[in-house]
């Protein structure tokens, strides 16, 4: 019967989409070492008590600005030297990986939760709600990011938590414009007007039929938002509105050293370089996140 | 079951609907009458077959028997029940006598879900059977469609469209509905597919005495399936009657081109071809009187100044001055 050869042909089961996505991802180099990196990361923050030599906090009246281990005067106890008031560089960074993984996350989870509710709230009523969202994020994303979220951290007052929040309202219209493009685009398929006909309520048609099609060019957003966040983290922590001292984070850290740049390159130079390459690692992963889900990109 | 005997499941009377277009910054609005004035009846176990050139209003037609529209006027009874005035509770109830299978098995399917979930979905919003009950009733009417039950835990894009289209109508007919809309339900599947997809369509409304309204431009699957047959003109329907009378005996100017430019294998079947002068007229700004004047080739004086309204000739309602002379 033909529709028994039918139902053959496909009995043997494709990959399952996860198995699909690392076939992906691990063509592109680039982002299988950023992935490296953020999991050797992610390890140091959550073992930085462990794998930290010092406390960071402890400072150490006999090494004042004692350079790292390769140059002369340094010593292996201090494998990346001391900063001005004798703490441990290396043990700073590694706890400031802590701060900054953090600061990612939460921006990005509030930028992405809240973008997310506006943008398919935009989508779905496109005469009344549509219009007032999309505005509004013009706006927003009409005045420098950094200046945006120096205001708000002034309203707010200084300190990490309000740092976060100013970092995530800044980047929230990234993601409204994604998540209501790509809605506007799903709600259009038969589908959704299947699960009309059905009987499905608005909430089930935003959350359950519409909100899962929608993921992809998110989560690739919310990778490559990731290392904005903590770049911009940093700049607030550098300018003295962001996470206060003697709190290791990497940004403000920097601003710690601004006064000894010329007389000691391994205060300022330490934190830089771990700025860089967390960002660097989150970029490259969500390239090969965006390569791997697009499927316009995909080869077959 | 005769025709007779068998009982409406939905009836249109005169139903239409406009929409308003912006033409521009400074045009201002204009509508469009994409359906303006169709009435039928639909029995039990009986299909409806709906033909004509996009365009038309066929598809408006299926968005309004479904509910997803609301007509701008006009009447919509299911069940003798006025669903243009329900609300609420009993509008709920409405809606799951009426079910679709839309034409795109591609589109139809949420390809983040798993076939048992999509079959099952009507269930989880209209009912409260419990998760084991529900996945009995999904299994046994996958089964039903020619479905196999390991099929229940795989995602849509690992199918064809044949089998997609199975799983869009399995799930259409979970809630039991009296009436399924098809849109064009075969027209984006391969030949050698098609048959076998308005077999169990058939093998199911026999089954079930379901009321299909058949929506296509392909008049051979039409001719095969339909028990009467609606045509239709910009918006309006210009002949509607049984099935035979209209394949057999065609009438109004418009069905005759229709029928003629249907190919045909065997050459002693191949009417006259009847060219069409024009395209379909934009439904912006439609001709005055008879919309298919410009086009027919029967075109007197009184075309261009009166619209004809259906009326009974032959055994079937035709919209056409000349029905008497030509037919």
């Amino acid at each position: 019967m033909a529709s028994i050869a039918e139902t053959n042909r496909i009995s043997k089961a494709p990959p399952g989409p996860l198995r699909e996505f690392w076939h992906y991802f691990r063509e592109n180099h680039g982002a299988v070492a950023g992935l490296a990196v953020v999991l050797v990361l992610v390890f140091l923050a959550a073992f930085a008590d462990v794998v930290a030599p010092h406390s960071p906090f402890e400072q150490y009246r006999d090494a004042f600005l004692q350079p790292p281990v390769w140059q002369e005067g340094g010593s292996l106890e201090f494998f990346l030297g001391t900063d001005a008031t004798g703490r441990d560089i290396l043990s700073r960074i590694i706890h400031g990986s802590r701060l900054s993984l953090l600061i990612g996350c939460i921006a990005v989870t509030l930028s992405l939760s809240v973008g997310i509710a506006l943008g398919l709230l935009a989508a779905f009523f496109r005469t009344a709600a549509d219009a007032l969202i999309m505005r509004l994020m013009d706006v927003i994303l009409a005045v420098p990011s950094l200046l945006l979220a120096l205001v708000i951290v002034a309203i707010l007052g200084p300190g990490l938590v309000n740092a976060m929040i100013a970092v995530a309202v800044v980047y929230v219209p990234h993601y409204v414009r994604l998540a209501r493009a790509s809605a506007m685009t799903e709600l259009s398929k038969d589908y959704v007007t299947a699960s009309r006909v059905s009987g499905a309520g608005l909430f089930r048609l935003m959350l359950i039929t519409v909100l899962p099609n929608c993921m992809p060019p998110l989560i690739v957003q919310a990778t490559l938002g990731f290392s904005s966040a903590v770049l911009d983290a940093a700049a607030l922590g550098f300018l003295g509105v962001g996470a206060q001292p003697p709190t290791p984070e990497w940004g403000a850290m920097l601003a710690d050293a601004r006064e000894f740049i010329l007389r000691a390159w391994w205060v300022v130079t330490f934190p830089g370089l771990a700025i860089l390459i967390t960002v660097l690692a989150f970029n490259l992963m969500g390239d090969g996140l965006r390569d791997a889900l697009d499927p316009k990109l995909k080869r077959s | 079951m005769s025709a007779e005997t068998a009982e409406t499941v939905v009836q249109g009377i005169d139903l239409a609907r406009h929409y308003e277009v912006k033409r521009g910054m400074f045009a201002g609005q204009a509508t469009v009458k994409a359906l303006a004035g169709a009435s039928f009846e639909l029995k039990a176990g009986k299909t409806l077959a709906v033909v004509g050139e996009s365009g038309c209003g066929k598809s408006t037609l299926a968005r309004l028997v479904t509910l997803i529209e609301k007509p701008t006027s006009g009447q919509l009874l299911i069940d003798g029940a006025d669903v243009t005035a329900a609300e609420g509770e009993t509008l709920r109830k409405l809606r799951q006598e009426v079910q679709i299978v839309f034409q795109d098995p591609y589109g139809s399917l949420n390809p983040r879900k798993k076939v048992g979930t999509i079959i099952e979905e009507p269930v989880v919003i209209n009912t409260k059977e419990s998760a084991p009950a529900r996945r009995e009733r999904a299994e046994a009417m996958m089964a039903r469609v020619g479905l196999r039950p390991e099929h229940y835990a795989r995602y849509p894009h690992m199918f064809s469209g044949g089998q997609r289209q199975r799983i869009a109508v399995a799930r259409a007919l979970m809630l039991r509905p009296r009436m399924l809309v098809a849109d064009e339900p075969v027209s984006a599947l391969d030949v050698s597919i098609q048959a076998q997809v308005l077999n169990l369509l058939m093998d199911l409304q026999e089954e079930l005495e379901l009321a299909y309204l058949f929506i296509s431009h392909d008049l051979s699957v039409v001719r095969l399936i339909a028990d009467e047959v609606m045509v239709m003109y910009l918006g309006r329907p210009v002949e509607q009657g049984a099935r035979d009378a209209i394949f057999e005996r065609p009438a109004h100017p418009y069905t005759r081109a229709l029928l003629a430019s249907t190919p045909a294998v065997d050459p002693k079947h191949r009417g006259q071809r009847i060219q069409l002068k024009g395209e379909l007229p934009s439904p912006l700004d439609p001709p005055p009187g008879c919309a298919f004047h410009r086009r027919c080739p029967h075109v007197t004086e009184i075309c261009a100044q009166e619209r004809p309204a259906l009326s009974d000739h032959d055994g079937r309602r035709i919209a056409c001055h000349h029905a008497a002379a030509i037919g």
